[in-house]
This record gives C-alpha cells, structure tokens and sequence, in this order.
C-alpha cells in the first residue's frame, strides 16, 4: 500500500511536466498577439511594441518556457497583465468560490445520481426506471447556459425567490451566500448527476447479475443489504472514478454556468484570460487547477484499492 | 428499439432536409422578424425572419455530425490506446497515463480553441476539437476496464493456454468493455451536440447564417421572453436526440453484454 | 459574542443597502491606471473614482471639471489652464498645477500608456503657478480640450502613482467622488464615498459596486429582481418590454461612435485580389445594395440612427450635404456589371457578439439581392484585432465606440499612418483636410474640411458606415438625477435614489 501510494505521489511529477508543455505549447497555438490584444481597441503601436519586450514575447520559446517555469517553482506565476494582480493572487480570490460550488454541485449530483441509479436498476423496466432515466436525461440534454437563464427567470424574476446572480462571501452573509449558489450548484449538479445515476445503473445492472448477489440473495439475506452492502459496494467502482474525474473538471471552472451567474471562479477567470490572451493567467491557473486535478486522481485511485479487494493482490 | 427508431428519425431528416424543410433556411423575411407560430411557419420565425422548422430540419444535419463524428473520433484515438495502457502496463501505460492525466487536467475550451485556430473555424474542425477533448475519458475509462477485465478469469485462463496478445485483447477483453464503453460514448454524443453550442457561441463552430440546434439556441437566450418557440424547438431537438442514443445505447447494451446472452 | 457580531454586521448591511448604487456592466472593465486602461466600461468606473480637467455636458460642449477656465494663446499652440482651488486626492494630497504636470507628463510618456497618441503633439507641460497649467504644444491641436474630457484628463495623485508606478492600476488615487475600496476580478469594483471631494453635494450615495454582467438577459434579470439598479446597454429587443414596467425608467442617448463596415482597400494584397478592395464600383454597389433604415429596424430593433459618415447626422460636424445613400438594386446590379464581376465573393469577418452576428447576417441578405455572396467569418476578438493589424481580411464588421471630438473617430482610421488605419486608405485630399481639421480651432472651418473629407470618403468607401447605436440604459424608476451625455459614461454626481 506505501508503495503503491509513493510510486502514484511520483507520477505526479512527469504529469505536472506534461501539463506545464502542454499548457504552454497550446497558448502559443491561439492566434493573435498577446501585446496587441493587451494594447485593445485603440492600441498604440509604441504600447504594443513595449508590452512584447516587457513579456519576453519576442524572445524563443524555450526560453519564455524557462521563464515561466522557474518562476513557477519558485512560487511566482506572474501577474495578470490585463488588470495587474499576481496570479496566485487572482487563485487564491477564486479558490473558495470554486470550491464551495463544486462541492455543492458534487453533493447534489451524488444525490440524485447514485439514489436514481439504484432506484432505476432495481425496479429496471418498471415505471420508476424510465421515470429516473427521463429526469437524468432531461438534465443531460438542457445546455447549462439554457437551463440557468430558465431558472433565473422564473425563480429570480418571476417568483422572486432567489437573486438572479451574484456571489456573496459566506463570512458575510451565509444565508445570501447559499441562495446565491444554489441554482448554479443545481445546474453543474444536475448534468453530473444524468451521468453518475447512468453509470450507477449500469453498474448496478451488472453487480445485481453477478454470482455473488445471487450467493447473497440465495442465503436468505434482506434485499436492503444485498443491495446497499453487496451490489452498491461493488458497483462504485466505476462511480467513484467518475466522481473524481467530474469534480476535477468542475475545480478547472464551470466556464458557461459562472458566466451566466456571474459566479467569479476559475472557469470564467480561464476563459475571460484566454480571450483577452491575459496569457500568464492561462498558464497559472491550469497549472494550478492541473495540480489539483491530478490529486483528486490519486484520490480516486486509492479508493478503487479500498473497495476493490481483487485489485489489492496484484 | 424506441431510441433506434427516434435516431433513426433524425437520420431521414437531416439526409433528406432539403425535401422536408418547407423554407430556405436562410431566406430571410423583414416581415416576419421573430413572427410567432403560424400555418406559414408552423415553428414560427427567428430574429431575421427566418421559419425556425426549416432551421430544425437542416440543423438537425449540424448537430447530428457534430454528435457523431466527434465522439467518433474519441473513440477511434481513446479505446486502443486505453487498451495499450491498460494491457500492456509498464512503461507504456506510464507515459500515455501522464499524458492523458495532463490532458484532462487541461479544460476543454482552451484545447477547442487551439486547435479550432490552428485548422481555421468551421464545424468540421470543431468536430475534431470535440473529439481530440473528450479523447482523455476515454483512454481512462478503458484502461480502468481493461484493468479490471485482465484480473478475471476467462482472461488468466486466455493467457495460461498461451493465446497471443492482441488475441487476448480483442477476442477476450474487448467484448467485455463494450457495454460501458457504448454507455459512455452515447453520453458523449449527446455532451458533444452540447459542446458545439459552445463552441459555436465563441464563434467556432456552424458559421452563421447556417443552422446548427447548439447555435439556435444562442441566439433564442437573447429572446426568451420575447420569442419563446425560437429556443423550444432547438431545446426539444437537441433532448429527444440525446435521449434516443441513451435508449439506443442501452439497447445496444444489453444485446452485446455477453451475460445476457 | 459571534451572534451579536453577526447580527451587527447584517445590520449594517441593511443600513448601507440603500445608500449602494449597484450598476451592472457589459464587460469587464480592464486596469484601473488612467494612463494604460483602454475599455469602455472602465471609462464608467473612471466616472466615479477620477475627475478629469474637463467634462462633456449633454450637448457636446466642453465644460469645466477640475479646471475653472482656459485660454488658448494667440498661435493656438499653448494652452492655459485655471485650476479649482482644495481640490485634494484621495490619499489627502492637494490637486495643484503640479500634479496636473505630473499626470500630463505620465499619460504622455510612460511606458505602456495607451495615451500617447492623443497626446502627442504636446511638447511639455508647464505648472506657472500652484493653480495655473499650461500646456504647450508642437502645433495646433483642436482635439485636445476633448481628449482631456476623457482618460487623458483625468489627474492622479503624484505621490501614490509615483510610490506604485507600474501597480498604480490596482489601488488608483484620484480626486473623483469616490475612492476605490477593493476589487474581486470579474466579480465587482467597490467605491466608497469620498467625504473630502470638492462637490460633495452633489453626491448621495455612500458606495457604488459595478458588477460586470456579460449576458445581457442575466444583466436584466438582476434588474428586474432588484440586485441591481442601473445596467447599461439593454439589448434592444427588451425595451418595449421594460418600458411597459412601471417599476423600471429606460434612457437612451445616440452613441459617439459608429458601426460600419472596414474594407480591406490597400491594407496588404488581398485588397489587390478580390472585387471589393480592388473596384471602387463594386464596393458602390455593395453599399447601394444595403437598407440602412431597414438594417436598424432589424438587426437593432429600430434601437440606432442611421449613418453614412463618423459622426452622427445629429452631430455638429455631420456634413449635411453628403446625404445618406438610399438602397437601389437596380443600379448595384448595373455597377457590377460594368464592373464585369455580377456575383462578387468576399468573406466578412465578425465579432462573436450577438448584434455584430445579426448586423452580419442582415447585410449578408440584403448584398445577396444584388448578386454578393458574403461569407461570414466569426471571429474572437484577439484573432480580429492581429488579422486586422496584419490586414488578413477582405472586409469587418467595426464597432467604435467614440469620442467627444470627431478627430478621434476619423484620424485613427483613415489619415495615411494612423494606428487603427484597417483599410489602408491613404487618399491625399482626405489626408490633408484631416490634418487641417486637427490644427484649426475655427468650427466652421473644421466643418467645411469635413465635408469636403465625407464627400471623399463616400467616393472610395474604404469604411461603409452603417449607423449609430442607441447608449440604452435601464435603471430603477426611483432613480433621479441621471444625466444623459452621448459618450455613454455614468456621471455619479446629482444620482439619488428616491
């Protein structure tokens, strides 16, 4: 088991490495000139050619990698050039909010996910099946953008319930802090939820056949058990790696949903800088998110050893 | 055979969209700016006049590609090389995990609009941008399955009578990741018709004025009040499509599970 | 202790609720350093933190803000200025002649300012007295008294810009009616009041938080549900909407600027290539093919005037006898066939933006009708701005947002060198009426050149301006005060909440 967690805590290494290239490589790809996308609109030629010495933008490539990295390592990712704040600045602001909102979705995605899962895959071919699979697909098929306007005009606009967008600290005033966050946190959740209850009954489906369920059931046990203790235990496998990689994914920005609510997390920190080539934003943020991401893998590969003893042999 | 039979639908419609659509989907109308449902635009009408049915029928086209070709692409890159991580292991499996970790950790849009700037924006290279993105899931999911597959029975017992690998790889493990690989890729259409209203909101995807159900939609959010039907029928496109290749994908599920048989 | 705390903070969260003035941007407003900053929307947020030498009233005309008078020399080449007396900065230092040089001299020749085109023509900044500036200049310069209405007027405080040079942007320190408290990036800009400004009368409210809203239906929303009382451009389609809500005033002002059509007319080769760049008669017939009234009606909802020049026709510069050209396709048709190209081909690049698409998508319709086929290119704005720069277009959708002084909407664009020049026009007529415009203070004069530059302009078409939008704003009804100015800033002092 040590072993196993030091050779994963070893891996992150080169990974880091690869997402460092990658990230880089894949910004110097977007067209367009950083410095004159920074000068804007009515950039003047003295500014842009001072912004493209200023970022090193004329110099080769590995050396601006060069740049950048050490700066990384030793804890400097620079600043934003569009509005002069350092990036870990700019991580720091966002980081809570991105996590209380990925952590609210999460909660409501395994929910809804995992219970209309085994609901659907127990009662497979009854009316609660197709009721759970239409309500799952119902969230897949409804474009994030979409169902939040929808939602903000009825429960902020119409009914008044819940303000249209905004964020507010929870150190402030939880109460508007968690009417603020509850329609995106159901928007993200509700996508993630159609694919966790899709895999959590297929899973389910396949658990429920298997030999060792039917050992069960046949030893007279009560169906509440075999269900939660025996087939659920062996069907989130698939669930938990899901759950990890979706949550990764939320961490690196719910990009659509932030912008429709104007939640300010990564998502929208990473696209606002893509489009504006506020390129040391780019860099830092993935790299910072890349990290996370990549924990929560080693996370979710851990606890795949925990629940499936078969693999602990090898 | 529900699913089968609604994807099917959409197939006829979007191959024969220039006999169904009863209007040019680009023919624009002063007169019949965000007109509502009529005998003459049973869907009504857009923003510039035009009849949003004739719009469905051909963007039905867009949506559908986008959907398949995508996910086709993530599957033709994704299941074999998932399957040479998870098979062959070792140094292999090293560097492809490190590299799809790498990927994965990197968000979509970023790559999309790399590589939709690298090939010029048009909807076939959104396609491929979609593809190459949702390429990581699939390497993981099929690793992780052939993983799990290698450690059974029928596989030790496989390898033991000295079956070749690539024998072993795709007589034995392969019919046996296909179900949540089909549940996945059917996901992934549906994620991909999506991710091309994304795409075609930052302008890299369908070029305007052609229609795609992902760029209706767009537009329709500018309207909602206004014109609600501009945003229903692209929305009740895109779900009825979705949900058929779920159904689809079930079906296809449960006939190929080799326990079923 | 923590309840009471907590009860204590919400109280006075309630207290200061009504007293915060939330407005809702369109954007995200970039640095905050008057010398750098380049948007619009910060232009807004400058509105309330930074007072400027000068400021525009509702008709154009250029009034005193921190200055109290002026005097131009008798060559026109220097510029006296009078300043307010106890004007102080936010930091407690005193706005002098000093200061003003000081914020002049940095505009002009900091690296990295966006301000040194509409300063360049001054040669140095002299501070004759603690109240009296003057500033002189290598030549006439009729724009300045405009320019120094917007970013290049405005005056910091010497010893915080000095003290954070380059960072100046993230903790700016002005002398406006409010002083920056904090910034969460793409979230909000919170200002407090400024109990030391010189006009606080005029000023009632105690914070104002501008809250940056890309979506205009969310922007709306928050509107409509009171998270905020005033956001600036309502799309056009929900105005009749609004105005039916009695809880809700709509205003609107013609903009400064304009939207129209750029074409590639000798920027780089591909001018050479196609039709358009390369036959004046095809790019006549193009503009012949095109509705105006009906563009508006359509793609703007009736929300815009239509245009044929830089400034609006309800502009005093506007040349009245360079009319707008009405539609006939009867004669685009003939042009291209004597053009010998009766179904020309080019390819349109445009903004991601909703109204840009539309406007696209109309023109694209209505040039079909005379035999064009237009190609519409979505394009971001970063691609945009390096494909215009290297002239990688055939033709694109421009939307300029406008300054006091027309100089500023035509010299950037079609004078020979000018930095933003996308067309490559360079015609020597137009080139030397431009910069006679520039260097005379005489109005009529300034007048007369224009038009002879509109006549021109109208002949070679290396821009086809289409119209001018409508600024809409929608604010709570109890809102007064509200002043309405064309260049579309949000002038704090006199709003109240009722």
């Amino acid at each position: 088991m040590l072993r196993y967690l030091l050779r994963r805590l070893a891996q992150i290494i080169p990974t880091l490495f690869f997402v460092s290239v990658l990230i880089f490589v894949l910004q110097q790809l977007l067209p367009g000139d950083p410095a004159i996308a920074l000068a804007g609109e009515d950039r003047d030629p003295d500014t842009v050619r001072y912004l493209r010495a200023k970022f090193h933008l004329d110099e080769p490539l590995p050396v601006r990698y060069w740049y950048w990295v050490s700066g990384a390592l030793r804890g400097d990712l620079g600043e934003s050039v569009r509005i002069q704040k350092p990036v870990t600045e700019l991580i720091l602001e966002k980081l809570p909010v991105t996590i209380q909102l990925a952590a609210m979705a999460m909660l409501i995605a395994l929910g809804i996910g995992i219970t209309a899962g085994v609901i659907s895959a127990v009662k497979k071919d009854t009316w609660w099946d197709y009721g759970a699979n239409v309500f799952a697909l119902w969230g897949l098929s409804t474009p994030n953008f979409w169902l939040g306007i929808l939602l903000i005009l009825v429960f902020a606009v119409q009914l008044g319930w819940l303000p249209a967008s905004g964020y507010v600290s929870p150190f402030e005033d939880l109460k508007a802090n968690l009417s603020a966050m509850i329609m995106p946190a159901f928007v993200l959740g509700n996508a993630i939820a159609a694919v966790l209850m899709r895999h959590t009954r297929s899973a389910m489906l396949q658990v429920l056949s298997s030999d060792y369920v039917r050992t069960a059931r046949a030893k007279g046990l009560d169906e509440r058990v075999v269900i939660l203790k025996h087939a659920l235990r062996n069907a989130l496998v698939p669930i938990i790696t899901l759950g990890a990689l979706e949550f990764g994914t939320l961490l690196s920005g719910a990009v659509l949903t932030e912008q429709v609510f104007t939640i300010p997390g990564f998502g929208k920190l990473i696209v606002d800088a893509v489009f504006n080539r506020d390129y040391l934003v780019v860099q830092g943020v993935v790299l910072f998110t890349a990290t996370v991401y990549i924990t929560l893998n080693l996370l979710a590969d851990l606890a795949y050893f925990v629940v499936n003893p078969r693999m602990r042999v090898r | 055979m529900l699913g089968l039979a609604v994807v099917g639908f959409f197939v006829l419609l979007a191959l024969f969209a220039p006999w169904i659509a009863p209007y040019d989907p680009l023919a624009t109308s002063w007169s019949a700016v965000r007109a509502g449902p009529s005998a003459a635009h049973w869907f009504g009408a857009d923003e510039l006049g035009r009849d949003v049915l004739s719009r469905i029928v051909w963007g039905a086209r867009a949506s559908l590609l986008a959907g398949v070709v995508s996910v086709s692409i993530s599957l033709a890159l994704g299941v074999p090389i998932g399957m040479a991580a998870g098979y062959l292991g070792r140094w292999v499996d090293a560097v492809i995990s490190r590299v799809t970790d790498a990927m994965l950790a990197c968000p979509f849009l970023i790559l999309a609009i790399a590589l939709a700037a690298f090939l010029g924006p048009s909807l076939t290279n959104a396609m491929i941008a979609i593809g190459i993105s949702a390429t990581p899931i699939f390497i993981r999911l099929t690793r992780a399955q052939v993983l799990s597959a290698k450690s059974e029975d029928y596989v030790e017992a496989a390898r033991a009578l000295g079956n070749p690998h690539l024998r072993i790889a795709l007589r034995h493990i392969l019919p046996n990741i296909v179900a949540p690989l089909i549940v996945q890729a059917t996901l992934a259409i549906a994620a991909a018709v999506i991710a091309e209203a994304s795409l075609s909101f930052l302008g890299l995807g369908q070029q305007p004025p052609a229609p795609s159900w992902g760029s209706m939609l767009n537009t329709a959010r500018n309207y909602v009040d206004q014109a609600p039907w501009m945003a229903i029928w692209p929305g009740v496109s895109i779900f009825l499509l979705v949900l058929s290749f779920n159904l689809l994908g079930d079906g296809l599920r449960d006939a190929l599970d080799p326990r079923h048989k | 202790m923590r309840i009471v705390f907590a009860f204590a903070l919400v109280a006075v969260s309630f207290a200061t609720q009504a007293q915060t003035l939330r407005i809702g941007l369109a954007e995200d407003p970039d640095i905050l350093d008057p010398s750098m900053a380049r948007t619009f929307v910060g232009r807004i947020v400058f509105a309330g933190l930074c007072d400027k030498l000068f400021d525009l009233d509702e008709k154009l005309n250029v009034v005193p803000q921190l200055a109290t008078s002026y005097k131009w020399s008798a060559d026109n080449k220097s510029l006296e200025i009078k300043l307010r007396e106890g004007v102080t900065f936010h930091d407690g230092e005193k706005m002098d002649a000093r200061a003003v040089k000081y914020s002049l001299e940095r505009h002009k020749n900091m690296k990295g300012s966006n301000r040194r085109g509409e300063l360049a023509v001054v040669s140095s900044v002299d501070a004759v007295d603690a109240t009296t500036v003057r500033i002189n200049l290598s030549a006439p310069f009729a724009p300045l008294l405009a320019v120094l209405t917007d970013r290049s007027g405005m005056v910091v405080s010497p010893k915080a810009a000095e003290a954070a040079g380059e960072k100046f942007g993230a903790r700016p320190v002005c002398s406006g009616p409010f002083r920056f408290v904090e910034r969460i990036a793409q979230d909000r800009i919170t200002l407090e009041r400024f109990p030391g400004y010189w006009n606080k009368g005029q000023i009632h409210f105690e914070r104002i938080v501008y809250q940056p809203i890309p979506d205009a239906t969310v922007r709306l929303a928050n509107l409509r549900s009171g998270q905020l009382d005033f956001i600036e451009r309502l799309a056009p389609a929900d105005v009749p909407q609004l105005r039916s809500d009695g809880r809700f005033r709509i205003a609107k002002i013609v903009e400064l600027g304009y939207q129209g059509i750029t074409i590639n007319v000798a920027k780089s080769d591909l001018a050479q290539k196609n039709p358009l760049g390369k036959d004046p008669r095809v790019r006549e017939a193009f503009e012949l093919s095109l509705d105006r009234e009906a563009l508006v009606k359509v793609a703007m909802e009736g929300e815009a005037q239509a245009g044929n020049q830089w400034v609006a026709p309800s502009n005093r510069y506007y040349a009245k006898s360079v009319t707008l050209p009405k539609r006939n396709l009867e004669r685009a048709k003939q042009l291209l066939k004597e053009a010998g190209v009766a179904n020309p081909s080019f390819t349109l690049m445009t903004p991601t933006a909703s109204d840009a698409q539309r406007i696209a998508q109309v023109v694209q319709a209505m040039a079909k009708e005379a035999g064009f086929d237009v190609k519409i290119q979505s394009t971001e704005f970063a691609t945009a701005l390096k494909l215009q720069d290297q002239g990688q277009f055939e033709a694109f959708v421009l939307a300029w947002s406008g300054r006091a002084d027309p100089d500023a909407n035509l010299h950037q664009f079609l004078s020979c060198k000018g930095p933003l020049n996308g067309s490559g026009y360079c015609q020597e007529e137009v080139e030397a009426r431009i910069n006679e415009a520039r260097t005379s203070l005489d109005p009529a004069r300034r007048a007369a050149a224009y038009e002879v530059v509109a006549r021109q302009v109208q002949k070679d078409r290396p821009i086809v301006y289409l119209f001018h939008r409508n600024w809409l704003w929608a604010h709570n009804a109890k809102l007064s005060g509200l002043r309405t100015v064309p260049d579309g800033m949000v002038r704090v002092q006199g709003l109240r909440m009722n």
